[in-house]
């Protein structure tokens, strides 16, 4: 690991926006396939909720012994610019800026809601990811206020689960998956808590 | 696929067609995968001859038909309908077939027969769908109309498309279109229609009874309780920036077939 933790951030920001010009590219080569606007918005989705799975996935490396930790904030900020790229998507492609239709998904359909109420809650904590942002908050309520971004991964996931039909295996592989990474934090504080009070 | 003649049909759309391609390569057929590319990439391993397809139930000549017997007698037309996803999709498809009422009449329904089901190939060492952990609905998929929805001159049994005989994705050897219902309802690879008293089980209201009903007609007014189902997107329509187009009641067939549910709560019975 110690060649990764010599990658300059800007690399990580630079890499983690190819998917999204890739696959934009395509699009506009008419390769995205016989749906390319479900095709676009569906990637841009896609790739937010692994960044921020990604992002999840830096505590748990830390007790394993692999830091990552000052990649952290890139990978969620590119959880942000996809999400913010995939609602663009939707508002503007997929709706053509039809804000009664949009208002009304919103409004009526859960997974809509459920997704819209992830990237609100990205928001505030996108707009904190910086040292002045931390400075002014003080340490401790920024760390209590980017908790929510557990909250966003269980909304993020359960959008993806919500607009399938069927069951098929990849939106239940992502839910597993951020199930895993946020069980992969309560047992440990559970069990701190438990130490803590039979001392 | 081999060439296919058939007489074009006034019920025909004079809408442009969905590309070739597209046609074959973005499916629904569970039986072969869940993603639109599954069927193209997996229905080759499909055997379609021999193909005996058993009409039984309420008939007065029940019997194990080969598909050329069945086939034979029929005078096979170019039927370009418009096709409507559940899924917000659409397409205009050149199918090739002959109205379903052709072969229904030769069987003779009896007078006590009010719906017709059919059902989908069972063969899991060719449908890879059916087989392994994650089996996306339960098999053999099902499906049904009511009789005088079987009977509607718009109902046709496809054997073809684009000029020659069905690709294995898009339901070989044979395969039900109902050009008003969702696309769902057009179930592929048929190997048994049956003549009944009660309405039959269909797949999807199985698997979600809640989202998917018997009858699933077309219809802008009614959502689907997740997603609206007031436009819909035509494929191989203009790229990423295509603009949605509205959906019509009945798929744009309400002259020909609203008739047939004149009366009904189409809220209740969707």
């Amino acid at each position: 690991m110690r060649a990764a933790l010599r990658i300059p951030k800007l690399v990580v920001y630079v890499a983690g926006l190819v998917p999204a010009a890739w696959t934009f590219y395509l699009g506009l080569q008419d390769r995205l396939g016989p749906e390319p606007i479900k095709a676009l918005e569906q990637e841009l989705g896609l790739w937010s909720l692994r960044f921020l799975l990604l992002c999840l996935l830096i505590s748990p490396l830390r007790r394993a012994g692999v830091d990552l930790l000052r990649y952290r904030r890139a990978l969620g900020l590119l959880a942000f610019y996809y999400a913010a790229l995939h609602l663009s998507a939707y508002v503007a492609l997929d709706h053509g800026f039809d804000w009664t239709a949009i208002g009304r998904d919103i409004l009526k359909r859960p997974y809509v809601t459920i997704g819209m109420a992830a990237f609100v809650i990205l928001v505030p904590l996108a707009a904190t990811s910086n040292n002045a942002a931390i400075r002014r908050l003080g340490a401790a309520a920024w760390a209590r206020l980017h908790r929510l971004v557990y909250v966003a991964a269980i909304l993020a996931a359960a959008h993806f689960l919500l607009i399938v039909k069927s069951w098929p295996a990849e939106p239940l592989l992502y839910a597993a998956a951020t199930i895993a990474l946020l069980a992969a934090r309560a047992l440990p504080a559970a069990r701190r808590a438990r130490t803590a009070s039979a001392s | 696929a081999a060439a296919l003649a058939a007489a074009r049909s006034a019920f025909s759309t004079n809408e442009p067609k969905t590309p070739r391609a597209d046609v074959l390569a973005y499916n629904n057929f569970y039986e072969f995968g869940g993603r639109k590319s599954d069927p193209a990439d997996n229905a080759h391993t499909l055997t379609t001859e021999p193909w005996t397809v058993r009409i039984d139930g309420l008939v007065a000549k029940p019997a194990d038909y080969r598909l050329e017997d069945l086939i034979k007698p029929l005078a096979l037309e170019e039927r370009v309908y418009r096709m409507r996803c559940v899924e917000g999709w659409s397409m205009v498809i050149p199918w090739i077939g002959a109205p379903l009422s052709e072969i229904l009449k030769r069987v003779e329904p009896l007078g006590s027969a009010k719906y017709v089901a059919f059902e989908t190939l069972v063969r899991p060492e060719e449908m890879p769908g059916q087989k392994g952990l994650l089996q996306l609905l339960p098999w053999p998929y099902v499906e049904g109309l009511r009789l005088d929805e079987a009977l509607h001159p718009l109902t046709i049994l496809a054997t073809g498309l684009y000029g020659e005989t069905l690709p294995n994705q898009n339901g070989a050897p044979l395969r039900l279109v109902v050009p008003w219902k969702y696309g769902f309802k057009g179930i592929k690879s048929i190997v048994r229609i049956s003549l009944t008293e009660t309405q039959p089980k269909t797949s999807w209201n199985i698997q979600n009874p809640r989202e998917y009903g018997f009858y699933s007609n077309v219809n802008p007014n009614v959502d689907h309780p997740r997603w609206s189902q007031a436009t819909e997107r035509r494929i191989g329509e203009g790229g990423l920036f295509a603009k949605r187009r509205p959906t019509l009641m009945y798929n744009g067939y309400a002259d020909q077939v609203a008739s047939l549910y004149s009366g009904m709560d189409l809220e209740r019975y969707f």
